[in-house]
């Protein structure tokens, strides 16, 4: 039961301002959030904060927020709720809002706040969910969604549809299928379009001998329809797919998950036997499978990095050589890749050799920042570094040493894959069982993409 | 009312819940709530709805519970995170008495709470963590084969890493202990010096099981010499002597140097304790002593001289030929220059207690110089899962009990504290009891037994007004001879959880006693005990905040089993 809703820009100005039970203040709360946000001491969480009242009863108030593409959408409660119910409604809303307007982001929302209103009231009444369901909703909308400008294929084709140049990032390529899924009821054409995206995110964990500390990886299918609802498709899944660490399929080692969770609209009845997911989404986005895989990665690590260091006590003259190759297969590339490199306090100079022009390498807040825009699978790069540490101390008077001194690494790396995903799952097909609408053959987009959460090297 | 699909459905699950008629028809009311559980129709929320209110539900007998149990069981693997932590919670709630059901409802659990840790929602992330942590308290080696799904990366945010790096420090165990050590010891070059003196701090933590590897590492912090490192390792390093001090050996070894490093208060007041408590082993100790006496005059910190007048006087007991010029010097500008009184005052005490005699001195202030009752981190008291299960997959355990305990007691404060009343003394005799007082008490359905909650609290002013504001529930004659002994019946009723509000003096006429305890529904039951000499019996008098005869009842007879074995004893 939530009291008020609220959503924030970036900068502390409120977009949307609901109360629902008109049992607190007005809407000052928005701003009394943001001092708190801002002003929160280092140790405390701002996902959950409590504000006391100042005279009288139900006026203290415990604020819940999600960040979302740069909005904060929060909400207030004086109950003593369920953290993860909230956390989830809030990021529900988030992606119905998104369903609706086409992507969520500070312009879209002022272009659209009718409709966001229009949206609120629909899913919650009194601080109580009714109903988040695109499908429910969508009788009860009446407001259009007002896009900054016409939607068409061939806009679709220049942002790249297939991940290829997903920026930094670290959502989903779903972007590129940025607009409303209830446009306007007359251009039925453009309807037809299901978006299905398999996204890895891998975290990685290696030693400083190069040994495999850990390897984590979590994985999601997502679809966002444009179809009608109650169009069934059918999910085709790579058939060697094998849940849990005793189950074999196929021939060779398989494709192995250690947990699978689907979305409630999922029928499994030919999942047993042929790796086919059955399904009737509603419209919008959802998330029809979960996945995580630990441990045991069927396919080679997309990067490796050996590093030297060459470190001089005496001098104080710190050289590191950093190698790294990219085993994915030679068609893929790995994209906007970046290594980060925590270097010891006091560095002062950096001087850098990198084996191609297109890399970058800079100095920034205590690390070492090597941007690598594409890396071609099989590869191998390269950059030596070289830095001035006058002020680390240590025994003098020793010559060059191999050691790292305290404070260099753990080089992290940030990059994407798109067309590959690390567990090996593909979607074989994805099959819609009856032509909705009579119209044309409606479009089909899958996209696979692997992108990393944590890619820690030790040094 | 939440939207939980059809009217019906809604129509059912309010019959079954809110209705009294049905909760007393004990068949009728399970038939309802098995329907309920069955519905299938729900969406996640509703889900979560219908979980919730299933807590208000007891089942009565085993069976029906696990039938119940078993309906719920799918909830558990919900792709949804917050059912299956309502899902979660209620099988904790009602399986209380079945602890091996419990431990495996948190097994099912692990998986989904582990995937939440690791969620692309940093918000979620930390609510998981916090429930980690929660269920580490009673279950330490629960997550200790995950370890790896803690560990940080250095794009997450603050609070993240912290809630990560605390998970790390309590799961820790023989077999992950080296490469959760590595991990920690990466963090504490962080960029961020918050981030790395946490990183710090939990070394320190884990350093009272592990001693030798964590002290090794530490002393290689020391190393690197960077201020906001130096201070936290000297810090750990005090409160690790006072728990562990079979190291004190070797941090003696690694602290000199230090104190080039250390700036601010808390370190130096760490730095200036070890030198004193252990300068016996540190060779270059007093020097370093007499460099922060040289500059005592620039100190800004009362507490950092405090210590150093202690340190000053218990190195001189050990080393008296080195010390003797500097504590006089120390001696003579507290006493003389210092304008902070307490600092005065306790070079003050310092020199009458030596002009008493060495030997005096020696008496006070050579305390033990460790605690080692204090040490492993098994030897915390494992709190039991009913304990936290009400908590869990609320607002608790994401804020931490400690500012939750905060944040109830502000607001318990905003809505009681105006109203209290400002009256003195306790009512001097109970109101009689009105006659049409007992056709008002209403009949409510209640449960079986009659549990008084263990921590309940009153404070007298709160009792006092309450007291006052109601009618008198019962009242009772006991035959009683003799003298009362306060003590004694206090304790026999702390044992049945009733707390002792006041007590007249064992001896006094007449002899009164205000007793309250609370039950697990919330009904406070006041109690006034009076003995007149003269009549040779104890007249009770009960109050009640909710009308509830049969809970009277029960309540009365643990009273007075209470009262007569005390009067047994007596006789």
């Amino acid at each position: 039961m939530i009291s008020q809703f609220f959503i924030l820009s970036s900068k502390g100005d409120p977009l949307i301002y609901k109360d629902f039970r008109g049992d607190s203040g007005g809407r000052d709360v928005a701003e009394l959030f943001y001092r708190k946000l801002t002003g929160l001491p280092g140790d405390e969480s701002p996902v959950v904060m409590v504000t006391i009242g100042g005279s009288g009863h139900h006026d203290d108030r415990h604020f819940i927020h999600i960040r979302h593409s740069g909005l904060y959408l929060v909400a207030t409660t004086s109950e003593n709720i369920s953290p993860f119910s909230l956390l989830e409604l809030l990021s529900r809303l988030a992606t119905l809002l998104g369903d609706y307007c086409g992507s969520l982001g500070e312009a879209t929302i002022s272009r659209n706040v009718a409709l966001v209103y229009e949206l609120l009231d629909e899913v919650l009444d009194y601080g109580y969910v009714q109903t988040t369901s695109t499908e429910v909703l969508r009788n009860f909308i009446q407001t259009e969604a007002v896009v900054s400008k016409p939607f068409s294929l061939f806009d679709l084709s220049s942002v790249g549809l297939f991940g290829a140049e997903t920026q930094q990032s670290k959502v989903a390529p779903s972007s590129a299928a940025s607009r409303p899924v209830l446009s306007s009821r007359s251009d039925q054409s453009q309807k037809n379009e299901v978006f299905l995206d398999v996204v890895e995110r891998l975290s990685v964990l290696i030693a400083s001998n190069g040994s495999l500390l850990k390897v984590d990886v979590q994985g999601e299918i997502r679809l966002k329809s444009f179809l009608p609802s109650g169009s069934e498709m059918r999910i085709g899944l790579t058939e060697e797919f094998c849940v849990g660490k005793s189950e074999l399929r196929g021939y060779g080692p398989g494709i192995r998950v250690d947990e699978v969770s689907f979305h409630s609209s999922v029928y499994l009845d030919e999942f047993e036997s042929h790796r086919i997911l059955r399904l009737q989404p509603p419209q919008g986005e959802l998330t029809v499978m979960r996945y995580q895989l630990s441990d045991d990665l069927p396919s080679p690590l997309p990067f490796r990095l050996f590093p030297s260091v060459q470190w001089d006590r005496g001098s104080g003259r710190l050289q590191v050589y950093l190698k790294l190759r990219c085993d994915l297969p030679p068609k893929s590339q790995a994209l906007n890749v970046r290594l980060h490199l925590p270097l010891p306090r006091g560095v002062v100079s950096l001087s850098q050799e990198l084996s191609s022009p297109e890399q970058k390498a800079e100095l920034g807040e205590g690390a070492l920042r090597w941007d690598l825009p594409r890396v071609q699978g099989g590869s191998q790069l390269s950059g030596l570094f070289q830095m001035d540490v006058p002020g680390l101390p240590g025994p003098p008077g020793q010559g060059p040493s191999a050691s790292a001194p305290l404070g260099l690494g753990p080089a992290s790396l940030s990059f994407e894959l798109p067309r590959h995903t690390c567990s090996g799952l593909q979607v074989r097909f994805l099959r819609l069982a009856s032509r909705p609408c009579g119209n044309a053959n409606p479009h089909k987009w899958v996209r696979h993409l692997s992108h990393s959460d944590a890619y820690v090297i030790r040094i | 009312m939440p939207y939980l699909g059809s009217e019906d459905v809604v129509k059912e699950l309010k019959k079954a819940l809110c209705n009294p008629h049905i909760q007393a028809d004990r068949l009728r009311y399970r038939g309802v709530i098995q329907r309920v559980i069955r519905m299938s129709k729900l969406d996640q929320w509703g889900q979560a709805e219908v979980l919730n209110f299933l807590l208000r539900y007891q089942p009565r007998s085993e069976e029906e519970l696990f039938d119940i149990l078993n309906l719920l069981d799918s909830f558990l693997k919900s792709s949804s995170p917050g059912v299956v932590m309502g899902a979660t919670k209620l099988f904790l709630i009602l399986a209380k008495k079945f602890p091996h059901v419990q431990t495996d409802v948190l097994m099912q659990v692990k998986g989904p709470l582990l995937a939440a840790c690791s969620s692309e929602s940093r918000e979620l992330c930390f609510a998981a963590l916090c429930h980690v942590r929660q269920i580490l308290h009673s279950l330490p080696g629960h997550f200790s084969s995950h370890y790896k799904k803690f560990f940080c990366s250095y794009s997450e945010p603050h609070y993240i890493k912290l809630q990560k790096v605390e998970v790390l420090c309590e799961l820790v165990n023989d077999e992950n202990v080296q490469q959760v050590l590595e991990e920690l010891r990466g963090y504490c070059t962080d960029v961020s010096a918050d981030f790395a003196q946490a990183a710090i701090f939990a070394i320190g933590g884990i350093a009272r099981t592990y001693t030798d590897q964590c002290v090794q590492i530490l002393t290689e912090l020391l190393g690197l010499r960077q201020e906001h490192i130096t201070t936290v390792v000297v810090q750990t390093f005090r409160d690790l002597v006072w728990l562990c001090p079979q190291c004190t050996e070797a941090v003696c070894q690694a602290l000199p140097g230090c104190e080039e490093n250390i700036q601010d208060s808390e370190g130096k007041q760490a730095l200036i304790w070890l030198l004193g408590v252990h300068g016996k082993r540190i060779p270059n100790a007093p020097y370093v002593l007499e460099d922060f006496i040289e500059n005592v005059k620039s100190e800004t910190f009362p507490a950092v001289k405090m210590e150093l007048l202690t340190a000053v006087l218990r190195l001189f007991l050990s080393r008296p030929a080195e010390c003797q010029d500097m504590l006089g010097r120390l001696l003579h500008y507290c006493i003389e220059e210092e304008k902070d009184m307490a600092v005065r005052d306790r070079g003050l005490f310092y020199y009458r207690l030596l002009l008493a005699g060495i030997d005096e001195v020696k008496q006070i202030l050579c305390s033990p110089k460790s605690d080692p009752s204090l040490r492993l981190l098994e030897d915390q008291a494992e709190r039991p899962v009913n304990s936290w299960a009400l908590d869990f997959n609320t607002l608790v355990p994401v804020y931490g009990k400690t500012r939750w305990a905060t944040i109830s007691k502000c607001q318990g404060v905003e809505h009681h504290g105006p109203e209290l009343p400002n009256t003195a003394a306790f009512p001097t005799s109970g109101p009689l009891i009105p006659e049409e007082n007992k056709e008002r008490v209403q009949e409510l359905p209640d449960s079986g037994v009659l549990m008084l909650i263990p921590s309940h609290q009153l404070t007298a002013e709160c009792f006092e007004k309450t007291w006052l504001s109601l009618k008198v529930a019962h009242q009772q004659v006991f035959p009683w001879q003799g003298a009362v002994h306060p003590d004694t019946l206090q304790m026999a009723l702390q044992v049945v959880n009733i707390q002792t509000i006041a007590m007249s003096r064992a001896g006094t006429q007449p002899w009164k006693a205000y007793l309250s305890a609370q039950d697990d529904t919330g009904c406070l039951f006041l109690t006034e005990l009076l003995l007149e000499p003269a009549n040779l019996q104890m007249q009770i008098l009960v109050k009640q905040s909710e009308a509830r005869t049969e809970a009277l009842k029960r309540f009365i007879s643990v009273l007075e089993t209470v009262i007569g074995t005390i009067a047994d004893i007596k006789s």
